[in-house]
């Protein structure tokens, strides 16, 4: 036990540019180090350091009893969880593939959201791993989930886009008292564009908090995750062929959702665009767009629309799952469509 | 009057348990007179038949205020055990009553609430969640090296959940000091025990899980003691989850509502003759451990206690509806309802952003 740190989660130390994985894996660590009553449970996160090695060399670091294999049952760790945050431990749980979150559907909804409310106390425990297409990954290793989740009180969501946010709003969900689903956009885990020298210090990102991604004037994109790129990449294409000043919000946590952040950009725009990678119909788009009409309808110039996934499973060939997935250029369209209106 | 001692206890120690039993019986026949008088919002659920079961594994535990001792996951069949472990039958009361002063503050209903302090987390309604919560609760016993075991009951009836599995064989493979109390009583709601399980005993599914199991006479309240004991002693020694099936039988519905005209009643004739009460008061007679004028004041001052408990909930008001808003988060105000909160401005609907 208490081997030297890896590597790979002292770059920043180092002021080395870091991935967003390598944010996270970070952020694991130095809460695990601050503090010890931070333990990891999941399947195969020690000796193999996970599916996508965020916790690699973890095991040598903390020892088997802060960093747990479980057996393949999603439902019961994260049941276990529950139960070691009564007794004042903070569980970070990792879901190998978002996709598999849903066996433990009923103890997130029933029991964990519900026990501060039910005076059982409060829950700090952290749900994370992986989620997001465009990696080929099929029907069952690439789903977003936050809508399965988006409508349970107690809950709350967290989907950075950034390495900087990764770190800061993981630390923040390792810190709050509240049960927090923390989704990973796996495409944004190796990106070398999102590769970025990190602040040598204990930063947080606090939950809640929307972000400002680019100004504009004329149309505002509320987006977050992996869309929060190709929304900035549509954006710029509108300023520099269209002349269009397009804000791109990121909302960084889903649940509670930053109604004035929203709200605030559409006072100054008129228009408004949601893009998200998850599926259309009950995506959250449509509470966005009720908010905004519930807000500031006497401002809008134009119909709120948004631009996501189709309403299908993940699809497995390229060719198929291209045509699934929002893609920038569906994004300029829509934004020219606005910015003409 | 004899000092022998039974099962390692002493004399004295007989007859508080009797105590015990009393409290049960008599707190479920006062919540069957507080629901005909209109003060219980939701059901009520009687463990007729089934206090021994409770009463005894509680006892063979170590019952503290201060956070160190074992702890308990009751069901609403297991209120003798509920009461063992320091819940007040004012708290028992305010809770079927929905007060605004019940340990839930009039959310949830029944034994359906904690204190970590004594030891005792209550539990959700859809089964088999206890267990891996149970599960992870030994599991940090455990990882912090402190000598505790957990104990978990669960009627038959959520021995077919996933999370009744997934949670016992985490445990297991975990070696958490856990107790699986499961209530055998035959019926799950309507349902007989052969349509949830193929097996005649829940001991059989035990070497499935490489745990220790052993069944018991759940009428006989020194026989569960002892057997509790003993499943409490190896899971101490490190010897990880344990099982102690109870074999006894609903006397009474499902919850009030329930007739039970799907049970034979020469069955519950048959079962009645073995009443945990009266078998245990016929041998503390019999083998001179106590006097039935004793064993009477017992019986009183259960009746006493209940009814001065429940004389207090129902003097104590309802919650505050407008707290609905409270305690979903530790750190988010929600917005109340707009249409109660003020009058509209037609151009901007609701109030200033916080």
């Amino acid at each position: 036990m208490s081997s030297a740190a890896p590597e790979h989660v002292t770059r920043t130390r180092r002021q080395e540019p870091v991935t967003f994985l390598e944010a996270i894996s970070e952020a694991l660590f130095e809460e695990m180090e601050r503090d010890p009553a931070v333990f990891l449970m999941g399947e195969d996160i020690g000796v193999y350091g996970g599916a996508f090695k965020v916790t690699r060399d973890f095991l040598d670091h903390f020892g088997s009893q802060r960093v747990i294999d479980t057996p393949i049952a999603e439902g019961g760790f994260t049941g276990a969880a529950a139960g070691a945050a009564h007794m004042g431990l903070r569980p970070v749980v990792e879901m190998q593939f978002m996709d598999f979150i849903s066996p433990a559907y009923d103890v997130l909804t029933n029991y964990i959201a519900t026990s501060l409310y039910r005076g059982a106390g409060p829950m700090p425990l952290v749900v994370r791993g992986p989620v997001g297409g465009g990696n080929r990954g099929g029907p069952f290793h690439s789903q977003n989930v936050e809508m399965a989740f988006f409508h349970t009180p107690g809950l709350k969501i967290v989907y950075p886009s950034t390495a900087y946010d990764a770190k800061g709003l993981l630390k923040a969900s390792i810190r709050d008292d509240n049960p927090v689903i923390f989704e990973e956009h796996k495409g944004l885990y190796r990106a070398p564009a999102l590769r970025e020298v990190l602040p040598d210090e204990d930063y947080v990102v606090p939950l809640g908090k929307a972000r400002i991604a680019r100004e504009g004037t004329d149309v505002t994109v509320v987006t977050y995750g992996s869309m929060v790129h190709k929304s900035t990449e549509a954006a710029k294409t509108l300023a520099e062929a269209d002349g269009v000043s397009v804000e791109v919000i990121d909302l960084r946590t889903l649940l509670p959702l930053d109604e004035a952040a929203i709200v605030d950009s559409v006072k100054k725009t008129g228009r408004i665009l949601v893009v998200h990678e998850d599926t259309r119909t009950g995506g959250i788009a449509g509470e966005i767009s009720i908010r905004v009409n519930e807000r500031a309808f006497e401002w809008l110039d134009a119909p709120i629309l948004r631009v996501t996934a189709i309403d299908a499973p993940v699809p497995y060939s390229g060719s198929l799952e291209d045509y699934f997935l929002p893609q920038s250029a569906d994004v300029v369209t829509a934004l020219r469509y606005l910015a003409a209106y | 009057m004899s000092d022998a001692v039974a099962s390692g206890l002493d004399r004295a120690q007989v007859v508080d348990l009797y105590g015990w039993l009393c409290l049960a019986r008599a707190a479920e026949e006062r919540l069957e007179l507080l629901q005909k008088q209109g003060h219980v919002s939701g059901s009520i659920y009687r463990s007729l038949g089934q206090e021994a079961g409770a009463v005894g594994a509680a006892y063979a535990l170590r019952r503290r205020a201060d956070g160190t001792g074992d702890f308990l996951a009751q069901t609403v069949r297991a209120c003798g055990a509920l009461f063992l472990f320091g819940g007040s039958l004012e708290d028992f009361f305010r809770q079927y009553t929905a007060r605004g002063t019940s340990p839930t503050k009039g959310r949830e209903a029944n034994v359906h609430w904690e204190d970590y302090e004594k030891g005792f987390v209550g539990p959700v309604s859809p089964l088999g969640t206890m267990l891996e919560v149970m599960a992870g609760i030994t599991l940090s016993f455990r990882l912090r090296g402190e000598d505790r075991v957990g104990m978990v009951f669960y009627g038959d009836g959520a021995s077919s959940t996933g999370a009744w599995h997934e949670g016992l064989n985490f445990a297991a493979v975990q070696r958490c000091p856990l107790i699986l109390m499961v209530e055998h009583n035959q019926w799950a709601f309507s349902t007989p025990t052969h349509k949830n399980t193929r097996v005649s005993s829940f001991t059989e599914k035990a070497p499935g899980y490489g745990i220790g199991a052993e069944s018991v006479d759940g009428t006989d309240v020194l026989a569960v003691y002892e057997a509790v004991s003993r499943a409490a002693e190896r899971a101490r020694a490190g010897g990880g989850a344990q099982m102690v099936e109870l074999r006894y039988f609903r006397r009474r519905g499902h919850a009030q509502h329930d007739p039970q005209d799907y049970v034979d009643p020469a069955v519950i004739a048959e079962w009645e003759k073995k009443d945990p009460l009266d078998q245990y008061r016929a041998r503390l007679i019999r083998e001179g451990w106590a006097a039935p004028g004793e064993l009477d004041r017992s019986w009183d001052e259960a009746v006493e206690a209940c009814r001065r408990a429940a004389e207090v909930a129902v003097s104590e008001p309802a919650p505050h509806g407008p707290d609905a808003v409270h305690d979903v988060y530790t750190d988010v105000i929600l917005p109340r309802p707009w249409t109660r909160a003020f009058t509209p401005d037609p151009r901007n609907p609701l109030p200033d952003l916080p």
